[in-house]
């Protein structure tokens, strides 16, 4: 029976391909149900990241009289990058540059306000399921407008992941600012470069699945400077201050977990084996994460700890985020166990020794875990997943490079861009919460709420 | 001994913890109150605004030996003060006897600050 299920699939295929070869007149594109259908679900997966994934996780994190400033971060970045993706965002993200010179650098304006797109456009970038539009360019089999709508998530998440390095002692109006800021001339051209047609180290043959330099190094490397010009909190003693209620981390981490099923799977634009072994490898380099972070716990503090195996499965879900569309379940348990090696030293014993206070690691976790799992792309990929990448253990050690490379510039963009948005910000608008509020809280101080009251 | 329950503006806490480092008295313990009273305090709720009359406050007590009790009175008198209603209470109580559960330590001898 299975025989003859696929001696009639490999017919058909043959018949499709002996098809498109005599086709003279081309067929219009249609809207695949399936795929189009998979990503609006893989969209509001990446939005339940940010809110509340992302805001319970760091908002559980801090203490108690910063839980509300937290949220209110994520939350308002949620709305306002939105606006601004659709504004410009997307344009310079995934637009050609009508001047020839800056066109691997930044997107113009011709998408500005999402003018010239309409509803029934498929979206010109695909993975791989495409097609041939009517005139002669290759698009997907999604909409336009959903891929923009996947895009905007991502967009909304990385400025928020940086929320871990400065929080508890940072002005809101300074923070929102910068990260707007930050949105348009860090996080866009980069996005441009990785994803966009014409982006120069998508060009390079870069490999980021989902992310891995655009989201998580980019964020990661911002998150750290951030920290250190902004200094440490007055209460931070070389070490982390305690969570305020763990309970939160947990289910945040758990909702982040969740939604990096959208975030990874929903990344090759399509519903397909592509996006079910994304899934899976991201899954298994979670768990396995988590695990080995545990079992550092248990082996080195005596005691596995809550917050320990869910920073574990986040670090775990960040370094296979590049990875998602190219290694297979072994490449995602090496990835899983060797990040949270990694992040464990970072995180337990770097941390500590350089002094700088990175209030929840968002550093020693997204940026670190992307750093390493960019890397182990170019180390694990394999042909297996999709013929046309490889990585060094199948001989292929020049995609190592690209990927160096590729880290490399992203480091060093970031983090000079950062210094440059902090400097100016901190200049104008100030940055740094007064002492007196940050001993107070910024709930209190910044928006007039506290987080848990006893009115009767 | 003597035992020192202040009840102040949240928003002093800083100040007044400040203000008792200053005098040399580094240890005691606090929490967050509601309570009813004259007093009313602004909240704002989308949008709204209204006076509520729940007033949040932070309670320190302290036990000191009488020695120390002016000046850690005064030090909170003048810390936790704006001049505005609300600005909270000092209430003194006498303390019988002290025990440190570790040594069985007991009287002023178990304070936590020896002078």
């Amino acid at each position: 029976m299975k025989k003859n299920i696929l001696s009639i699939i490999a017919l058909l295929a043959l018949s499709v391909s002996a098809l498109s070869a005599q086709t003279a007149t081309p067929v219009a594109p249609t809207v695949n149900a399936g795929d189009t259908a998979w990503m609006i679900v893989a969209t509001a997966f990446v939005l339940l990241m940010s809110i509340p994934g992302l805001a319970l996780f760091y908002g559980g994190l801090v203490r108690r009289k910063n839980v509300l400033n937290v949220f209110m971060q994520v939350f308002v970045l949620v709305a306002v990058i939105s606006i601004e993706w659709v504004v410009i965002g997307y344009s310079t993200s995934f637009g050609t540059n009508s001047i020839e010179a800056l066109k691997p650098y930044i997107g113009g304006f011709h998408w500005a306000f999402l003018n010239n797109i309409g509803i029934s456009d498929l979206s010109p970038y695909f993975i791989s399921h495409s097609q041939i539009g009517l005139d002669g360019a290759a698009v997907g089999t999604i909409p336009h407008i959903i891929f923009i709508m996947f895009q905007c998530m991502f967009a909304v998440i990385t400025p928020a992941l940086i929320i871990g390095a400065f929080a508890e002692r940072i002005n809101f109006k300074g923070f929102l600012i910068f990260s707007v800021l930050w949105s348009l001339f860090i996080y866009n051209p980069v996005a441009h470069w990785v994803w966009a047609a014409d982006g120069w180290l998508f060009k390079l043959g870069a490999l980021d699945f989902a992310g891995g330099t655009v989201v998580h190094i980019n964020a990661g490397v911002a998150a750290i400077v951030t920290a250190v010009m902004l200094g440490k909190r007055r209460d931070y003693k070389g070490h982390a201050i305690p969570a305020h209620n763990i309970t939160y981390v947990v289910i945040g981490a758990g909702l982040l977990w969740v939604g990096w099923f959208g975030f990874n799977a929903g990344s090759g634009l399509a519903a397909d084996g592509l996006a079910a072994n994304a899934l899976m490898v991201t899954h298994i380099a979670a768990a396995a994460a988590a695990l080995t972070w545990a079992l550092l716990d248990w082996i080195i503090d005596k005691r596995p700890t809550v917050v320990g195996i869910s920073t574990g499965a986040v670090g775990g879900l960040v370094a296979i985020t590049p990875a998602a569309g190219f290694v297979g379940v072994p490449g995602a348990l090496a990835i899983g166990v060797l990040v949270s090696l990694v992040c464990f030293c970072m995180v337990a014993y770097v941390k500590p020794k350089l002094g700088y206070d990175d209030s929840l690691d968002a550093f020693g976790v997204h940026g670190v875990g992307g750093i390493l799992g960019a890397l182990l792309t170019g180390v694990l990929a394999s042909p297996l997943i999709q013929s046309a990448y490889s990585g060094a253990i199948y001989g292929n050690f020049h995609q190592l490079w690209i990927q160096f490379l590729a880290v490399g510039v992203t480091i060093v963009f970031s983090g000079i861009g950062t210094f440059i948005l902090f400097k100016l910000v901190d200049k104008f608008v100030g940055l740094r919460a007064s002492d007196k509020h940050e001993a107070i809280g910024l709930d209190e101080t910044q928006h007039g709420e506290t987080a848990y009251n006893n009115f009767d | 001994m003597k035992k020192i329950e202040a009840i102040i503006r949240k928003s002093k806490f800083e100040d007044v913890k400040e203000a008792l480092y200053n005098e040399g008295i580094d240890w005691f313990s606090y929490w967050d109150i509601t309570g009813l009273g004259k007093s009313t305090e602004e909240q704002i709720v989308r949008g709204q605004v209204f006076q509520s009359n729940y007033i949040h406050r932070r309670m320190l007590s302290i036990v000191v030996r009488d020695v120390n009790l002016e000046k850690t009175v005064n030090a909170i008198l003048d810390s936790a003060w704006t001049g505005e209603t609300g600005d909270g209470k000092i209430f003194i109580y006498d303390i019988e006897d002290t025990f440190r559960i570790r040594n069985r330590e007991s009287g002023p001898d178990a304070l936590f600050n020896k002078e």
